[in-house]
C-alpha cells in the first residue's frame, strides 16, 4: 500500500469530515436551544449547494457572492419555517419535531425533484481556488485545502462566539433555562428563531462549499443527516466542541477505513456510534442528566 | 433616587394545568415600600410572584406595575418595565461562570449599580468570578442571584425566600442587600418562611392561605399580633 493512497484517503476524510463539522455544529446548536431534532439540516445544505447553482445559471452570481447570499436565503426561509411552523412543537414531545421537520424535509426535497429532477448539476471551482499544490507526498488541490480551512475557522468562530461573547452568553442562558432568561429581559422567542436561522445558515454555508466538489443535486444531503445524528449522538448532545472533534475525528476514521477495510468504510461511523452509546450513553462530551 | 415602580393586583387567579392556585389575590403596594408575602407552605406565595413576572401564563385579573397592566405581558417585557425576580430555586446558569451570571439581565437603565460596587458587597463572588455558576455554595448562590438583579436599574423586586436553608452569618449579608435596596427607595415584595427576618426588613406584612390573602399586618401590629401569626405560619 502506498503512503499516496493513505494521505489521498486521509484528505478525503479531512473534506468529508469538514462537512460533518459545519452541518452538525448547526445541529447541536438546534437541538440545544430550540429542542428540536432538526432532520431538515440535510435540505437546508442542499438548498445552499441549489442556491448557488441558481445564482449562477440565473442571475450570473459568481461563487464569492453566493458563499454569503445561499446560506442568507437558506437562514431566512429557514426562520420563516420556524416562525411559522417549528415554534408551534416546542412544548410537545421531541418525537413531533422531528416528523415536523421529516415532512419539510420531504416537501422541499419533492419540490426541487419534480423541477430539476435527480440528475447531478455541475458547478464549477471557482478560478482563483483551481490548480494544487504538490506536497511531494502527494497532490493537494486548492479547493480541498480551502474547504478544511474554511471549516476550521468556521467551527472555531462559533465555538468562540458561543463560549466568549454576550450573544452566546445569552444563548447557553436561553439553552439551560428558557422561562428563567425571559424573566430577565431577554426576548428568548426572538432568540430561537436566530438560533434556528444560525443553525441552518451553517448547513447553506456548507452546501455552497460542496457544489463545487460534489455535484449539485435534490436528493445531496439526503443520506448525510443519518451521519449527522451519529455525529451529535457520539459528541454528545448539543456539545458544540463535541461535535466538531466527533465530525473532524470521523470523518478522518472513514477516510482510513477505505484504505484498510473499504468494505467497511460506510460501517465504521455507526459501529463506532454503537460502542459510544454502550460505554458513554451521554457522548464522548456529553454530560449525564 | 431612583423611582421605584408601585404594584397592584386585583383579583389575581392563576392556574398550574387544570389546578386553580390563586384564588383572587389582591395586593396594593405603593412605590418604595417594602412588604412580605407570609404563609404556609402551598399557600400560594411563589405563584404569586411567578404570576406577576409572567411566568404563569393561565391567570386572570389585574397586574398593574406603576399603572401599566401586564396580565397578559410575557416575562421579558414585564423585566424591561424595571421589575427584577430572584427565584426560590435561585437559578443560577450551571453552564455560565459568575461573572456571566451576572452579566446576563439586560440592563433596564444605567442607574444601577456597577460590577465592582457589587463585588464590594459580596466579596465572595468577586473571589469566585470564575467558577461555573453551581460549583458555588447554597449561600453563594443566593448572593449572586441577589447581585444579579442590582445590576440592571430594577426598581420593583420580587424576593422568594431568599434566606432559605442558609447560614446565619450569611443571612446577614443577604439582610444587608435588601437593606441597600430598601434605602434606595425600591420597591420590595419579600417572600419569606423566616418571620424574624421579615419582621426586621418589611413595613406590612400579608397573609396568604390556600390561594387567597387572609390578612394584613402593619409594622406597628405585629408585637401584638404576635400569637396570630403564630398560628398563620403553623409554628
Amino acid at each position: 500500500m502506498s503512503s499516496q493512497v493513505i494521505f489521498g484517503q486521509l484528505v478525503v476524510g479531512l473534506i468529508n469530515g469538514s462537512f460533518y463539522a459545519l452541518l452538525s455544529l448547526g445541529f447541536a446548536i438546534i437541538v440545544g436551544l430550540l429542542g428540536i431534532i432538526n432532520v431538515a439540516q440535510g435540505t437546508f445544505y442542499m438548498l445552499g449547494a441549489f442556491g448557488s447553482w441558481m445564482l449562477l445559471n440565473y442571475l450570473g452570481i459568481g461563487y464569492w457572492p453566493a458563499l454569503v447570499l445561499s446560506p442568507l436565503g437558506a437562514a431566512l426561509l429557514g426562520m420563516l419555517l420556524e416562525k411559522t411552523l417549528i415554534s408551534r412543537v416546542y412544548h410537545l414531545d421531541h418525537i413531533y419535531g422531528l416528523l415536523l421537520t421529516y415532512g419539510l424535509m420531504m416537501f422541499i426535497m419533492g419540490a426541487f425533484i419534480y423541477f430539476y429532477a435527480t440528475a447531478g448539476r455541475p458547478y464549477p471551482v471557482p478560478e482563483e481556488l483551481r490548480g494544487g499544490y504538490d506536497l511531494g507526498f502527494m497532490f493537494l488541490p486548492k479547493y480541498r485545502a480551502w474547504v478544511v480551512l474554511m471549516a476550521v475557522v468556521f467551527c472555531f468562530g462559533t465555538w468562540y462566539a458561543i463560549e466568549k461573547t454576550a450573544i452566546g452568553r445569552t444563548l447557553r442562558a436561553a439553552t439551560e433555562n428558557p422561562q428563567l432568561t425571559r424573566a430577565f429581559g431577554i426576548n428568548v422567542p426572538a432568540l430561537l428563531t436566530f438560533g434556528f436561522g444560525v443553525g441552518v445558515a451553517l448547513a447553506g454555508f456548507a452546501g455552497v462549499m460542496a457544489a463545487p466538489i460534489y455535484s449539485v443535486s435534490p436528493l445531496m444531503g439526503g443520506d448525510l443527516v443519518i451521519v449527522i445524528f451519529a455525529v451529535v449522538v457520539v459528541g454528545g448532545m448539543g456539545s458544540i466542541l463535541g461535535s466538531i472533534v466527533t465530525a473532524f475525528s470521523l470523518g478522518l476514521l472513514e477516510g482510513l477505513a477505505k484504505v484498510v477495510y473499504p468494505q467497511g468504510s460506510n460501517m465504521v461511523i455507526f459501529v463506532i456510534m454503537l460502542v459510544v452509546l454502550l460505554v458513554k450513553p451521554a457522548g464522548l462530551f456529553g454530560h449525564e442528566k | 433616587m431612583a423611582d421605584a415602580l408601585s404594584l397592584a393586583i386585583a383579583d389575581l387567579h392563576a392556574f398550574y394545568g387544570d389546578s386553580h392556585v390563586l384564588h383572587g389575590v389582591s395586593l396594593d403596594i405603593p412605590a418604595g415600600e417594602c412588604v412580605t408575602i407570609i404563609g404556609r407552605n402551598g399557600a400560594g406565595k411563589t405563584t404569586t410572584l411567578r404570576s406577576i413576572m409572567g411566568l404563569i401564563q393561565k391567570r386572570t385579573g389585574s397586574i398593574k406595575i406603576a399603572g401599566q397592566d401586564v396580565i397578559a405581558a410575557p416575562p421579558e417585557k414585564v423585566a424591561r418595565l424595571g421589575v427584577a425576580y430572584v427565584p426560590e430555586e435561585r437559578g443560577i446558569y450551571a453552564t455560565l461562570d459568575v461573572t456571566e451570571n451576572l452579566l446576563l439581565p439586560r440592563k433596564v437603565n444605567d442607574r444601577g449599580m456597577s460590577i465592582d460596587d457589587i463585588y464590594a458587597l459580596f466579596p465572595n463572588l468577586k473571589e469566585r468570578r470564575r467558577s461555573q455558576g453551581t460549583r458555588l455554595s447554597g449561600g453563594e448562590q443566593q448572593m449572586l442571584a441577589i447581585a444579579r438583579v442590582l445590576r440592571t436599574g430594577a426598581s420593583l423586586f420580587l424576593l422568594d425566600e431568599p434566606t432559605e436553608g442558609l447560614a446565619p452569618v450569611i443571612v446577614q449579608q443577604i439582610g444587608k442587600a435588601i437593606e441597600l435596596m430598601k434605602s434606595q427607595g425600591h420597591t420590595i415584595v419579600l417572600v419569606e418562611q423566616n418571620f424574624r427576618f421579615a419582621t426586621k426588613i418589611a413595613d406590612r406584612h400579608y397573609v396568604m392561605e390556600r390561594g387567597r390573602i387572609i390578612d394584613m399586618i402593619p409594622r406597628a401590629e405585629v408585637a401584638a399580633k404576635a400569637t396570630q401569626i403564630q398560628q398563620y405560619l403553623g409554628i
